[in-house]
Formats: C-alpha cells, sequence, structure tokens
C-alpha cells in the first residue's frame, strides 16, 4: 500500500536538519544564506531581513541565482516548517547542497518569538498597472517608482513652467506634490498655463492645479498654499520637502528661495523663461554652486523684463518645465547625472541649446557659510533690495 | 572676430541680432569693442566707472570668466563669448 502524503512528509523530516529559530537568528549573516520558499504573497507580506526568496515551485531552476555555492550552509523555512523541510531534502538529494537545514515551526514560530520581520514594499495592482512604463525600464524600475511615491516634491508657482512639471510629475506618480501660488486664473494664463481650465478662470490656481492633478492621479497627495513666500513663512513651507522645482516669476522670490533652501540643504530644480528663450539649472546645496554662486546680484528691472511685460511663447514654459520634471525624476530616483554645477540655455528660434559651467564661489555670501549661521535676517536679502523691489513694484 | 552671443534683453541693442562678431585681444576689449559698434549696449554692460556690471555673467565658450582672469582673459578668433544676465520669469 502506497504511504499516505502525512507518513511522506514525517519520514522526510526525520531525514532532514531541522534547526530552531532561535539558532537561526543567532547565525544571521556569520555566512548563512536563509532561504525563503513560500509563495510571492506570502513573501509580501512580510519576511525574515535577509532572507531570499525562491519559491519552492521554483526551486529548481532559481536555487543556484540565490546560493552559487553547494557547500554553503543553507536554512531554507517556510511557514511552518513543512515546506522547506521538503524543500531541504530536495536541495540535498536532488541538487547536492551538501549543508541544509530547514527551520523548525517556519516564520509563524520566528514571528511568536517576536523577531523582526520584514515587509517588502509593494505596490497594489492598480499602481503595478499604472506605472507598468516604469517599472520596465531598469534605471527606474520597482525601487525608483517606490521612491517617486514617498517623494514629496513642492512646486513654487502654478503657472507657466509649475503647470507642465505639476502634471508630470503627478502621472509619474510622486506621492505629495506641495503647490505655492496666491494668484487665480486668468485668460490670459491659459496660452501656456496648461494645468488650469477655460471655465476654471477666476479660481485660485492651487485648487484649479490640485482638479486636474487629481483628474490625472488620484494618488497624488496635494497640499496648497495659496501665499506669498516671504522671509517669515518660508521656512515653515518648505521644511519636508524633498526637491522644490522653482518657477517663479520673480527675483526677490529666487533670492529668497535660494537662501531658505541653502539653510535647508533642499536641493532646487530652476528655471526661467523669456521670449524663445529659458534657462535651467540645479542647485544643490554644498554640493554644486547655489543660486549666488550663479547670479551674485539681480539685474535692474530694465533689465529684467518679466514674461507679463515681455511675452513668452506659450510652448516655451511647456519645454523648461518638462526639463524640470526630469531634473526632479532624476534627483529622486537617483538616475543618471543632474544638472549640478551646468547651466543649460534653450533659444527656441534657432533650436539651439548651450551649456555652461557654473562653479561654486567660495565668496558667496549664503552658501560659503555653515547653514546653521545662515541667519532670519539675512534670508533673500541682496544689494539695494529695497530699491530694486520699489521699482519692481 | 570673436562671436558674442546677446541676451534676449540686449537684443533690441545691437538690432536685435541673437550673435554678433566684435574684435578684441581680450574679454573686457571685445565687449568695448561691442559697446562702441552699439552704443545701447554700453550703460547695460559697464558701471559708470567702466567695471562690468556685476549682474552680467559672461563666458569664455562654456567657463564663467570670473574663474578665468576676468575682463583681462585672452580671446581668440575662434571663441564664442556669451553674455548671461539672469532671467525671472516664470
Amino acid at each position: 500500500m502506497s504511504p499516505t502524503g502525512a507518513e511522506v512528509i514525517r519520514k522526510i523530516r526525520s531525514q532532514v536538519e531541522e534547526v530552531d529559530p532561535s539558532e537561526v537568528r543567532e547565525h544571521l549573516g556569520n555566512g548563512v544564506v536563509l532561504v525563503d520558499v513560500r509563495e510571492s504573497e506570502e513573501w509580501d507580506a512580510g519576511h525574515i531581513p535577509g532572507a531570499k526568496h525562491v519559491p519552492r515551485g521554483y526551486l529548481e531552476s532559481r536555487i543556484e541565482g540565490a546560493v552559487a555555492d553547494r557547500d554553503q550552509r543553507v536554512v531554507v523555512y517556510c511557514a511552518s516548517g513543512q515546506r522547506s523541510a521538503l524543500a531541504a531534502n530536495t536541495l540535498r538529494e536532488q541538487l547536492g547542497y551538501g549543508n541544509v537545514a530547514s527551520m523548525n515551526g517556519g516564520i509563524t514560530l520566528w514571528k511568536d518569538r517576536g523577531y523582526d520581520v520584514e515587509v517588502p514594499k509593494s505596490l497594489t495592482k492598480e499602481q503595478r498597472e499604472r506605472y507598468s512604463r516604469h517599472l520596465l525600464v531598469p534605471e527606474i524600475g520597482l525601487e525608483g517608482q517606490t521612491k517617486l511615491l514617498e517623494a514629496k516634491v513642492l512646486l513654487l508657482g502654478a503657472g507657466g513652467l509649475g503647470s507642465p512639471t505639476a502634471l508630470y510629475l503627478a502621472a509619474a506618480g510622486v506621492g505629495t506634490l506641495g503647490i505655492v501660488d496666491d494668484d487665480e486664473v486668468d485668460l490670459s494664463n491659459l496660452q501656456r498655463q496648461v494645468i488650469h481650465t477655460t471655465d476654471r478662470i477666476g479660481v485660485p490656481k492651487v485648487d484649479s492645479a490640485e482638479e486636474s492633478i487629481k483628474a490625472i492621479n488620484p494618488g497624488v497627495d496635494v497640499r496648497k498654499y495659496q501665499v506669498r513666500l516671504y522671509a517669515s513663512n518660508i521656512m515653515e513651507i518648505i521644511e519636508g520637502y524633498d526637491v522644490i522645482v522653482d518657477g517663479v516669476d520673480n527675483f526677490p522670490t529666487r533670492y529668497l528661495l535660494n537662501d531658505a533652501t541653502v539653510r535647508l540643504g533642499i536641493p532646487v530644480v530652476s528655471a526661467s523663461i523669456l521670449g524663445f528663450d529659458g534657462q535651467l539649472s540645479v542647485f544643490a546645496p554644498h554640493e554644486g554652486p547655489c543660486y549666488r554662486c550663479l547670479y551674485p546680484v539681480p539685474p535692474p528691472a530694465d533689465m529684467a523684463p518679466s514674461c507679463g511685460a515681455n511675452g513668452v511663447l506659450g510652448v516655451l514654459p511647456g519645454t523648461m518645465g518638462l526639463l524640470q520634471a526630469t531634473e526632479v525624476i532624476k534627483l529622486v530616483t537617483g538616475a543618471g547625472e543632474p544638472l549640478i554645477g551646468r547651466l543649460l540655455l534653450y533659444e527656441a528660434l534657432g533650436a539651439t541649446f548651450t551649456e555652461l559651467k557654473v562653479r561654486r564661489d567660495p565668496e558667496c555670501a549664503i552658501c560659503s557659510k555653515d547653514p546653521s549661521e545662515i541667519s532670519d535676517d539675512e534670508l533673500g536679502v541682496f544689494p539695494d533690495y529695497e530699491a530694486f523691489c520699489a521699482a519692481a513694484g | 572676430m570673436a562671436t558674442v552671443k546677446i541676451p534676449p534683453v540686449l537684443r533690441p541693442s545691437v538690432g536685435g541680432e541673437k550673435e554678433v562678431q566684435a574684435a578684441g585681444e581680450d574679454v573686457g576689449a571685445v565687449l568695448h569693442s561691442l559697446a562702441e559698434q552699439h552704443p545701447d549696449t554700453q550703460s547695460q554692460l559697464f558701471s559708470g566707472e567702466g567695471q562690468l556690471n556685476r549682474y552680467v555673467n559672461v563666458y569664455l565658450n562654456d567657463e564663467d570668466v570670473r574663474v578665468l582672469d576676468g575682463l583681462q582673459t585672452s580671446v581668440s578668433e575662434s571663441d564664442t563669448l556669451v553674455i548671461l544676465p539672469a532671467m525671472a520669469g516664470g
């Protein structure tokens, strides 16, 4: 008469070396490879830190990828110790692994003892589908997408530059998007500020932007700041953000932002536009130059016209804003070489890009100092500040 | 003669050109030659004392002349000078 399944398991377990979770824990990291042979859903719900995952159904085809050396000490575990005993038996008898044990009681007993369990970050089914084209790119993948989902990015301005940046960062799955803008949607904005719509004229830009962001990706946490930035409120608004996108339309705020971000060590992806020309750079405090290293003082008002006064090609902020969004994603995921210490100039009529080097200024009024020495009184101040602001209205 | 790239705000002062040619042995001479050809650029580039205005960045090819020899940086025929004031539009 053939033996029952239970009898086979019992017999195999009697022939396999079984070890107690306390012993496994003691030897973790000491040349022991721990292999979890459960199914993917069980692994995703929590596993022993440092373990490798080889589902029992794939044991023969995948074990060599996890444990190349057949003389290596291997401890196999499952939920209760049964599947792992069978897997240990296969490893020893059929695959030639000479030093294999099964963990008695499995991860259930391990947890009962109060030992550490690691729960891997995993995407929901909807997220796996939504971000599938990112998951296919090795430079982003699950790790990069997880970083994007956990990232907090603050957009200064929901205008020309902020509109495309916000839309694409929302689509890319940036988890938290803060938006600072005290303005309302105006008909003259709609030639370029594509996050807003004709039926939202008169609506605060932060509300209009939130509506578009939620429409493309309801998973994004939108934080709205319908204020202007001043030295008195900037620190509390920007603190806690991982990256800031500067698309503001005036110099005082650009200097203020620079000084506050240098103090807090937050990288800024900065762009500016006028007519058919755009500029772009990434200012990573203390790693590269800051905005003041590049521009120690702002030009006088007659040399710094605004888009409102001089006009801008509607597509241009789209081009520059998307280059900003790209730099944000690179900073968050660590992919590629960010535009730190380089200034990119784009001239749309000639369709030319020019790259210039930007050096740290050892004498820089702000970033040459220890961040803790940058006082509240210095934030956003530059020579002739009052005259400048009076001239700028 | 070196090529000088003109930023948008200075283009009305040079007849709308994006690039102009200007002669000179060094950066200062090229810029003064530019200002002679196009007098409206004089006050935008230089202070009353003849110093380059602090808000005007000048690059020889891709390098800021502040980290080279400033206005005394040598310029050859094949070089390009980029005049770059800050822009704030967003």
